[in-house]
């Protein structure tokens, strides 16, 4: 097995950089230009040493080349300054100094380069330290709603095939299949924030939960983009557990179960779950990613400023870096939870071995 | 698929030991599959949706012949035909059934339009992603040298992070292509293209799989030791075998193609502003929502009933072609 999750680790490595390859060849390629905001009046060889200041003079490879060394050799230098500085869990070692040089021509302390965003101009990965929050915070949350809902659907859905509560069940995940957050995002703001005037409509992110008011006004304005995001999960959820359960239920374990004369609850809520679980784990491994995917349009609809909304203002404001470093942290984000779904099931199932 | 042949010369059949000889002419495949298929209910009403709402796109225009784009500015913030049940004071009439917009556009012409822009995208991007992915896995399951290479690039594309290379990918080539084809032309291209090209994979992971094991039969051994080729074994006998597979993910990518395009719309990254398609319509709404509610449910109840009719159709095909199922 911890051969089988090495093997996969590195071979992740290539996946990893073609997706950035992609990614940066698709920048590349767009006719877009960063100058284009700047005013007219400024001279063209001006302009020209603009651009070359933001490093675009230089051919593909070494632009190339030079985001990976500060994507996967700056960055993780910074966080481990900032890491033994600063946090609780590290902060007992001593301070690192990797992320500074002493410059050979006026011996001062200089920091290194950092991919720096157009906008802001400030190193990209600070912006989105303070956007990760938000969006885990939603994301996460509005995962583990939906799976806590969508498991005992799926049990019991399974356990009395095709009642009225099996039929039930099957049509309301499939309208949550099909209609999209960005229908029932607006549909709750009109129900719950305007009619009924219950909820509010926007996330507000500078609340800070101190005590109990403030932590009742933090649930009352998560439970829409939360119960949003959930809906999708559970739909899918449900019926992978629905699936899984109505393959188990008919095999001849669970016949000697229940000949042994064990309780109807523990062979199908220990025996049956148990085994039933594996596929479903999986599958909630592998559903992540396209929660964050999901968590973009959420984020839009109630003005949650989390990642998915700053890839959003990126994009529109011409910011390649910012652009390409989130792109790639959800690229990093799929290929690391495939990973994670893979030796789940390995784990999980004996049966299962990859090497 | 192999019938029994009749037997002729038997002397003295024993009750029990008689084969029992077909009396009725052997039935067709599909015939069975529509028999399986008519017992899903969720299915058919499905299928009968959706056929309903392709037809009133593609002939709607010729019954409720009003321009979408035509601009009545006397007439502009009509209420819906049903309000009038609530409220006999509101502005609402048959000449507009479904109201006007804030210019006074008839929002009914502007559904009709703004659907045959989103069924088209749908439809088109689906048979792209059926074309590129039935490709791809036939290929890659009846050649082995090329399967391994096939399939890490599956893998590859499959680990993209598809919803933000989309939206790259729009805003990025939208002035090029719209400068060739014309704002709505070019949009049209990238965005059925975008969608095709990210949505082929699990076509062609489902198709090599059952390749692989159609190819190990019997049925391909006699057609190649005749000497038949590899190109007539691929569209005569392999590809209607996998038929089935391809018409359930046919399905699926009707609806994600949809739902696609209308999100793409809805981030402001799809078609132009004047160029109505459901997300459009539901994004250009969602500002107003609390004056006029029925501007966000009527382009949202089109999106959502469509995919929900597409996803029951998916559901029963796939009860419908599997054969284990099949007579129960």
């Amino acid at each position: 097995m911890l051969t089988f999750t090495i093997r996969r680790l590195l071979l992740s490595i290539p996946t990893l950089l073609f997706i950035s390859m992609v990614i940066f060849l698709l920048l590349q390629l767009a006719p877009g230009d960063p100058m284009a905001q700047v005013p007219l009046t400024v001279p063209p060889e001006v302009k020209q040493k603009m651009r070359e200041a933001l490093g675009l003079g230089q051919p593909i490879y070494v632009q190339y080349y030079k985001w990976l060394i500060q994507f996967f050799w700056v960055e993780p230098q910074v966080f481990l300054d900032w890491a033994t500085r600063e946090t609780f869990l590290l902060g007992w070692l001593p301070d690192t100094n990797f992320s500074t040089f002493i410059d050979p021509d006026s011996g001062a302390v200089r920091p290194v380069q950092r991919i720096i965003s157009w906008q802001t101009r400030s190193p990209v990965m600070d912006i989105v330290v303070q956007r990760m929050p938000q969006t885990i915070w939603v994301v996460g949350l509005s995962y583990i709603v939906g799976i806590l809902i969508a498991i005992p659907i799926g049990v019991y859905s399974a356990y009395r095939h095709y009642s009225l509560f099996d039929q039930a069940g099957t049509f309301v995940t499939m309208v949550g299949f099909s209609i999209p957050p960005f229908f029932t995002g607006p549909l709750l703001i009109v129900i719950f924030s305007v009619t009924l005037g219950w909820l509010p409509s926007i996330y507000d992110t500078t609340h800070v939960v101190t005590d109990w008011a403030s932590f009742k006004v933090q649930f009352f304005q998560m439970i829409m983009p939360v119960m949003v995001l959930a809906l999708q999960t559970t739909a899918q959820i449900s019926r992978y557990m629905r699936g899984a359960m109505l393959d188990n239920l008919n095999q001849d374990y669970v016949r000697t179960a229940r000949a042994k004369g064990l309780k109807e609850s523990t062979v199908v809520l220990v025996h049956v779950l148990r085994n039933s679980m594996i596929p479903v784990v999986t599958v909630i491994a592998l559903g992540m990613p396209a929660i964050f995917g999901g968590a973009i349009i959420t984020e839009n609809v109630f003005k949650v400023n989390g990642i998915g909304q700053l890839l959003l203002t990126a994009l529109f404001a011409n910011d390649l870096p910012m652009v390409m470093t989130l792109t790639f942290i959800f690229a990093i984000l799929i290929v690391l939870f495939n990973l994670i779904a893979d030796v789940l099931y390995g784990l999980l199932d004996p049966r299962i071995r990859y090497d | 698929m192999t019938e029994q042949a009749p037997q002729t010369d038997q002397a003295d059949p024993y009750g029990a030991l008689v084969d029992k000889v077909p009396t009725q002419a052997p039935r067709s495949q599909w015939i069975d599959v529509w028999q399986q298929f008519r017992k899903h209910k969720g299915a058919v009403f499905g299928g009968g949706f959706l056929l309903f709402i392709t037809l009133a796109v593609i002939f709607g225009p010729f019954l409720w012949d009003v321009d979408p784009k035509a601009l009545d500015i006397r007439n502009k913030n009509w209420r819906p035909i049903y309000q009038l049940l609530f409220d006999s004071e509101a502005k609402a009439g048959w000449a507009h059934p479904f109201g006007t917009d804030q210019l006074g556009r008839d929002i009914m012409a502007q559904m009709i339009a703004g659907g045959q822009v989103s069924m088209a995208v749908g439809w088109l991007a689906m048979a792209l992603a059926l074309i590129i992915g039935s490709a791809i896995g036939v290929i890659s399951g009846y050649f082995k040298k090329l399967d391994f290479w096939l399939m890490r690039f599956t893998d590859l594309v499959l680990s993209l992070p598809i919803l933000p290379l989309t939206l790259l990918a729009v805003t990025l080539f939208r002035q090029p292509l719209n400068a060739r084809f014309g704002p709505e032309g070019g949009m049209f291209i990238l965005i059925v293209s975008i969608i095709g090209l990210t949505s082929w994979m699990q076509t062609a992971r489902i198709v090599r799989g059952d390749i692989l094991a159609l190819k190990e039969r019997e049925f391909i051994l006699a057609a190649r030791s005749i000497g038949t080729r590899s190109g007539k074994i691929i569209r005569v006998h392999l590809l209607p075998n996998v038929i089935s597979p391809i018409m359930v993910s046919a399905t699926l990518g009707l609806a994600t193609a949809i739902i696609t395009e209308s999100a793409l719309s809805f981030l402001g990254v799809g078609f132009p502003s004047d160029f109505p398609t459901w997300g459009k319509l539901l994004s250009d709404a969602v500002s107003r929502m609390q004056e006029f509610p029925e501007r966000v449910l009527l382009p949202g109840i089109a999106i959502s009933l469509t995919v929900l009719s597409v996803n029951y159709l998916g559901d029963g095909l796939r009860d419908a072609l599997d054969p284990r199922l099949r007579g129960r």
